[in-house]
């Protein structure tokens, strides 16, 4: 598999996402500074977690635009695998590769702490190593993660099964009370329509390693490996 | 010409900057008010002299990038 991180002023979770596709792949992805007009032959593109441009004007919308930016739109259109997480999910949500936005959390405070998922899907070169129920644990660290769609995006994005992730309790309920940010529905993270574009807020790559106190989020790696080799 | 633009979230869209700014009002004294809504202002000079093409030009960016309309609305002002 051949992995990109694409790097803006104000990433911050770069080397640790790379750190972890090193872990599943075995070399070091190709690390793609934001004024890149060129990308390499890839498989997949991740889009770090951090403050792209310092979250100016809203969370992701610089970065949307930056010249990057274009190219990450031509590889996703044909079909090259596209991963953001957390300032990622919001980048390429302003950038228009998934539906919604992601708004200030609900109780205004940055939030950082482990979360429960529960997993929607399993078919998804993401999340082949998953099965559809499964409760995972996963770091989330943001001050604006609240996902918000309106009514009928949301059922479309449900009726096509393109959540990918929910907020839920270490039991896997889908409560009020295991929703960190206010997102709808507690959605944490999803798809496009073709499934070949994921954006979550929690960070998988915050547990990937017994060192970091948990493997969970490690398996999105390996499907990816699996998937794309 | 300069321009200003008014960004604001659409009618239904959470505000809870909007809320906590509220409460704060509330516990300062002011118990009368209500339904506070934060948004943004933007001024920028624009070169052009005709006032109807620096609008429809403002509002591109702001389709383009000053807000998201998902959950904004935007209202541009041109002063010569």
């Amino acid at each position: 598999m051949k992995a990109a991180v694409i790097v803006f002023p104000g990433s911050n979770c770069d080397r640790d996402v790379a750190v972890a596709l090193q872990q599943s792949t075995g070399k070091p992805p190709a690390m793609i500074w934001h004024r890149d007009t060129s990308l390499p032959d890839l498989d997949l593109i991740v889009v770090p977690g951090g403050f792209s441009y310092g979250d100016y004007l809203r969370c992701g919308a610089m970065g949307a635009h930056s010249p990057v930016m274009k190219e990450i739109k031509k590889a996703a259109d044909k079909g090259v695998r596209v991963l953001g997480i957390c300032n990622g999910f919001q980048v390429i949500t302003e950038a228009g590769l998934l539906p919604g936005v992601l708004m200030r959390n609900r109780g205004l405070k940055y939030v950082c702490k482990d979360v429960y998922l529960k997993v929607e899907d399993s078919q998804s070169a993401f999340t082949t190593k998953y099965a559809v129920g499964d409760v995972v644990r996963i770091p989330i660290g943001h001050g604006e993660g609240n996902y918000y769609a309106d009514d009928e995006t949301l059922n479309r994005l449900e009726g096509d099964g393109l959540v990918a992730f929910r907020y839920c309790t270490p039991g896997g309920a889908l409560s009020d009370d295991a929703n960190p940010n206010g997102s709808q529905r507690n959605i944490a993270g999803v798809f496009n329509k073709s499934r070949t574009v994921l954006g979550m807020m929690p960070h998988p790559e915050r547990l990937s390693d017994p060192k970091l106190g948990g493997v969970d989020g490690r398996k999105m790696f390996e499907s990816l490996v699996e998937t794309l080799s | 010409m300069k321009a200003k633009v008014h960004i604001t979230l659409k009618n239904g869209v959470l505000d809870p900057q909007g809320k906590a700014v509220e409460h704060a009002l509330h516990g300062l004294g002011f118990p009368s008010v209500s339904d506070v809504r934060q948004g943004k202002f933007i001024e920028l000079t624009i070169a052009e002299t005709d006032k109807a093409k620096a609008k429809s030009q403002v509002e591109a960016m702001c389709k383009a990038l000053l807000a998201n309309t998902v959950i904004e609305n935007y209202s541009v002002e041109v002063m010569d």
